[in-house]
């Protein structure tokens, strides 16, 4: 090649990568000017260590003889604390306060659930991805006041020394992870009873019910406690109230001065009272958010749930009256979207922070579906979401768009637009599947419809159920202790059952029954060590602020992590499905079928991570049958190992205390990567090391036959019988700025919903654009992408996620 | 049972046709269009390829192959050489080829097979109103076979696309244009001898042919495929006679136009012989293309550029 024409080929491929980061960068409008200072500040702000509230939780624990109280009293009353002295900021222009964290950013500790020692703040501050600045006073200082204060009272302590060998062996194996060893359970999000019950309405509820039923003992004490944490809130309100109204008497400026006074008065108005207005009922939710993550650090925070049903109403009320048009709206929906962005999750440590390496604390806004009536709910709110949504790309909250046979193609196709310029936003669910799922769990018709996701997928009937995960459960790995015969190959160490050396399976069926028998008895594990974990919550951390929300825990007096809740269901997350289904399908094909290669000679290569095993490794990737293509022969496996994963965990009795059913989802979050690393090389080419697939995807870059072919593998399973599913596609960006092939891409987005399917994400971003960006970090600080059920900052990723991305087959066509 | 030859199923197909289709690329044309972007596509014999991108280099297919047709070539790739005279295509060295560098096209197939992928598709077929498109090759060139397929679908009520260079005699042609829903025609160049030069047969028949579709009464649906050529086919006269006669058949739905571009890499996987090199032609420009869309646009039609 000559030289003028690699820089001619070099010169294209800036030119096509600044094409499509000009593409993202013109999405980008905030609404106005307020809002893109607002913008500004909460993009550009790095994370930071607040220790207020562990400083104070742990104060309070201090000074009080808390064991005179019964624990939930005493929890509440510790909120109470917090809601009387936690520092009240108010960013410059916002319209909405109350803020998890002393400023913009700065996020939390929870020592109650898991306390950071010194070395744990000194890895946060200093690690490259994803760090939480805390200089070393203030290191110090926690170490000396907070850690001296926790050490051995931790859930997380109580945890580690409550379950047994057999757990921790298969936990140090990677065979699965453990949600609630860092954060609380939460997992939930808001139903209506958010937007229409006012704080002190369900505080007469609560004293009605006391004297009514002439309670006594726990469910009394449980009502006393929510009630604590009510007045607690109102008191936090006020307390905004009266900073606002000096803060509008010191103001100068006269249209501010105003807007103070105005958030003043909402604050003395809501959460005590219900909201009447569309901007009481942002204020409204975002302190009730506020109050939630507060009193613990719950996975995904807390979710607003269905927030364009909850909000049209106020919108259309507003509009009639005069008193908001729809700019007006746009502008407090673009100052509430700039809060979830001001508070990342909080910082996690060890496996949890592998398996979960983000700042994205995954609250998600559902957008579109059905009605509680079964009618279309898309309103004009659904579309402004999407319109903010594309002007404001900001890392959080996350959505999801709500689609269904009675949604119409006017609201896909704009939702498809706001897809088209990248950032991964919004993913989309179909609400039809969604309503099956939860009535195959015994939900009502009423509560399924109201329902949709949380997080990254999963399915909820929002504001009514506790559905907890309890951590991610690694497929491939559970194969390899098979093929191993119970032994770990990575540390010699015998984790599993002995189901027989491999060279003594004479059939498919024999070595597939193995791996099953081996799964059932790591299920069983893991089971064990959910009810452990559930007791251990139940008697150490109930959450009575989070109670007073979720039906029907006012009306039980139980709390939330006690089975209050209307509905209780737990979760695994099985991961790796494309890895073990490709992994297996190699075996029955090369092994079994062609005979092309003796089950020895696979061990041999496998435990030489393929070395002078090449071309064995050549045809195990490329002329084996993958789960991917609509061919049979590998997705059968696939359908095998999901329904018999299911069927081991539903035959579980409902869980100890919350009277849980259990049930499976889907999805991955980052612990592919860490999974991968846990796992030697497996028989379907994959090097030791490596990722694992992600979520229900097929293994990176072996889908070779287009999304339409990925779609009809994925839905030989059965979707409707887990709790939610994660399909990740990428596509080269050409493909979806033409609005015919858009049209296209969702009309067979639209047959993949008929046939009952889950979830569908798109990253539109081409691999150029992704290896130029590693190479040249702090040029592309702002590159989003699609991880797994959220978006984040590509640079942000650590390297062996950033490779898994470039790998992910890139779509060029459907 | 009927069988044919194809080199390619395409499912999911976008651009040949309406909807979400599945494409049937048969195997065997009598046109060798020099510009042809499925050369794959030209014989009715099988063909080799060879990817050397893909190549590891671990020499499998020179042990395996009987006739010695594959030897060593350069150690930073292409990594082999294959003598195309002495290859019979027995299918040996793909066969063992690990990566899948060495690939064959073009499999016997059974009609009933081909209807089973055919139908997998059918409900993205009715959510997207798309269906079946016979490609090629040329599809008339194995007329059982793809009338068999034709009343397969047909049974099924799945949508009928056949894209055709209308090379066929007219009497076969005849016979099955009623079962077809939508004719991808290609036309190229209107002036014969030019036609003869640059694809090596008339356009008698595909000129006859194409006029028969709007005879008796029929008003088929027809998109035309125009291959856009700088010299070749996109000369100032064949753009006039092209105007002549599509006007003058009334009911021509639309116009593609499709840009040529370079495939000369695709040509030298197979082994086979490029003859438009940069001498000859090159893509268009842009603005050429508009000028060209604009053209028949004024002329009435919906004018369309790619597939």
């Amino acid at each position: 090649m000559t030289d003028m024409k690699i820089k001619k080929d070099k010169d294209d491929l800036n030119s096509d990568i600044q094409k499509e980061m000009m593409k993202r960068q013109s999405s980008i409008k905030p609404l106005n000017n307020r809002i893109e200072k607002l913008r500004d500040e909460s993009v550009g702000k790095t994370v930071k260590i607040s220790t207020e509230r562990a400083e104070l939780i742990t104060e309070f624990y201090k000074k009080n003889d808390v064991e005179e109280y019964l624990l939930s009293v005493q929890r509440a009353l510790g909120f109470k604390y917090l809601m009387e002295n936690v520092s009240l900021p108010v960013e410059e222009g916002q319209l909405i306060v109350g803020l998890r964290g002393t400023s913009v950013k700065e996020v939390p500790t929870y020592p109650e659930v898991c306390c950071h020692n010194k070395k744990d703040l000194q890895i946060l501050n200093s690690r490259e991805k994803n760090p939480y600045e805390i200089d070393e006073r203030d290191r110090d200082h926690y170490d000396k006041t907070v850690k001296s204060y926790w050490e051995g009272k931790t859930i997380r302590e109580k945890i580690f020394d409550s379950v047994s060998e057999d757990w921790l062996n298969a936990y140090d194996a990677g065979i699965f992870t453990e949600f609630m060893e860092q954060r609380a359970p939460g997992h939930t999000a808001g139903g209506s009873r958010i937007f229409n019950r006012g704080l002190k309405g369900i505080i007469n509820d609560i004293d009605k019910k006391i004297q009514r039923c002439d309670l006594t003992g726990d469910k009394k004490t449980e009502l006393e406690a929510m009630k604590i944490t009510a007045e607690a809130m109102i008191t936090y309100a006020e307390r905004y109230a009266d900073k606002l109204e000096q803060m509008s008497e010191n103001e100068k400026d006269e249209i501010r001065k105003k807007e103070l006074k105005k958030m003043s008065q909402t604050c003395r108005k809501v959460p005590a009272n219900p909201p009447e207005t569309f901007w009481e009922a942002l204020q409204h939710y975002w302190f009730v958010h506020v109050g939630i993550v507060t009193e613990s650090n719950p996975w995904d925070s807390f979710n607003p749930g269905r927030l364009d049903q909850h909000l049209y109403p106020f919108y259309v009320k507003d509009v009639e009256a005069g008193k908001l048009d729809r700019e007006g709206a746009k502008e407090l929906l673009e100052t509430f979207w700039v809060k979830f962005n001001n508070q990342p999750a909080p910082p996690k440590v060890g496996v949890t922070a592998q398996e979960s390496n983000t700042y994205n604390d995954f609250s998600k806004i559902n957008i579109g579906g059905l009605k509680k009536d079964g009618s279309s709910g898309v309103n004009e709110i659904s579309y402004l979401l999407l319109e903010v949504l594309n002007e404001m790309r900001t890392l959080q909250p996350n959505t999801a768009v709500l689609t269904g046979k009675k949604i119409t193609n006017r609201f896909l196709d704009k939702a498809l637009e706001v897809v088209s310029p990248g950032f991964g936003e919004p993913p989309f669910f179909n609400h039809d599947a969604i309503i099956k799922i939860l009535l195959r769990q015994g939900k009502s018709m009423e509560d399924a419809r109201t329902g949709g996701v949380s997080g990254c997928v999963e399915t909820g009937s929002f504001g009514k159920e506790c559905y907890i995960l309890t951590g991610y459960f690694n497929l491939p790995k559970v194969l390899e202790v098979t093929l191993n015969n119970g032994i770990d190959p990575r540390t010699g160490k015998k984790i599993g059952l002995e189901t027989g050396p491999p060279l003594e399976f004479e059939s498919f069926q024999d070595m597939y029954e193995a791996f099953i028998q081996q799964l059932e008895y790591f299920i069983d594990i893991k089971m064990d060590g959910n009810d452990i974990i559930e007791e251990i919550y139940h008697e150490n951390l109930p959450v009575p602020f989070l109670s007073l929300w979720i039906d029907d825990c006012v009306k039980k007096g139980k709390d939330y992590n006690s089975g209050g809740a209307r509905y209780n269901t737990q979760y695994i997350q099985m991961v790796g499905l494309g890895t073990v289904t490709d992994s297996l399908a190699s075996i029955k094909y090369n092994v079994f079928e062609k005979v092309k290669y003796e089950i020895d000679e696979v061990m041999k290569a496998l435990s030489n991570n393929f070395e002078q095993s090449e071309i064995m490794r050549q045809v195990f990737s490329n002329k084996t049958p993958k789960y991917g293509n609509d061919d049979d022969f590998s997705d059968d496996i696939a359908v095998s190992v999901f329904d018999d994963c299911i069927d081991i965990v539903e035959s579980y009795p409902s869980t100890p205390i919350r009277k849980a059913s259990r049930r499976v989802y889907g999805l991955p979050t980052t612990v592919h990567v860490y999974f991968g690393s846990m796992c030697g090389s497996t028989p379907d080419g994959r090097l030791s090391g490596k990722p694992l697939s992600e979520g229900i995807s097929p293994v990176q870059g072996m889908d070779r036959n287009g999304i339409g072919a990925v779609f009809c593998s994925i839905c030989k399973l059965d979707h409707v019988k887990s709790g939610g599913t994660l399909l990740n596609q990428k596509l080269a960006p050409d493909l979806v700025q033409d609005k015919s092939t858009r049209n296209k891409l969702r009309d067979l987005m639209r047959s993949y919903f008929y046939m009952d399917a889950h979830h569908v994400q798109y990253n539109v971003v081409s691999a150029n654009l992704l290896r130029h960006a590693q190479e040249n970090p702090e040029k592309f600080r702002n590159l989003m992408v699609r991880v797994a059920g959220y978006s984040d900052y590509f640079v942000n990723l650590p390297k062996g996620l950033q490779e898994e991305i470039i790998e992910r087959t890139e779509h060029k066509d459907l | 049972m009927v069988k044919g030859k194809i080199f390619d199923i395409k499912r999911f197909a976008v651009h040949d046709g309406p909807g979400i289709r599945t494409t049937i690329f048969f195997k065997g044309c009598p046109m060798m269009c020099q510009w042809c972007h499925n050369p794959e596509g030209i014989d009715e014999g099988v063909d080799l390829f060879y990817y050397p991108g893909k190549c590891m280099a671990c020499g499998s297919c020179i042990d395996v192959c009987q006739f010695e047709a594959i030897s060593e070539k350069d150690k930073n790739g292409p990594h082999i050489q294959i003598n195309r005279e002495i290859c019979t295509k027995c299918g040996d060295c793909s066969e063992i080829c690990p990566t899948g560098s060495l690939k064959m096209a073009g499999q016997l197939v059974e009609v009933d097979h081909v209807l089973d992928i055919i139908k997998r598709s059918e409900l993205f077929y009715e959510t997207s109103g798309g269906g079946v498109t016979f490609s090629g090759g040329e599809p008339f060139q194995q007329y059982d076979f793809l009338r068999a397929l034709i009343e397969g679908c047909k049974e099924e009520g799945i949508h009928i696309a056949v894209d055709t260079s209308g090379h066929v005699r007219p009497e076969k042609f005849e016979k099955l244009i009623s079962d077809i829903d939508l004719f991808l025609y290609d036309l190229k160049i209107i002036d014969e001898k030019e036609h003869q030069k640059y694809t090596g047969v008339t356009n008698k028949y595909a000129i006859k042919n194409l006029k028969s579709l709007f005879e008796k009464g029929r008003g088929k649906d027809v998109w035309i495929r125009f291959p856009a050529i700088p010299y070749i086919t996109m000369t100032e006269s064949n753009i006039t006679k092209m105007i002549d006669i599509l006007s003058s058949l009334k009911g021509i739905k639309r116009i593609n136009i499709l840009p040529f571009h370079d495939v000369e890499e695709k040509y030298k996987k197979l082994g086979r012989q490029y003859l438009l090199s940069s001498t000859v032609t090159r893509a268009p420009t842009k603005k050429e293309i508009d000028e060209m869309t604009q053209r028949f646009r004024e002329e009435g039609f919906e004018v369309h550029v790619g597939g």
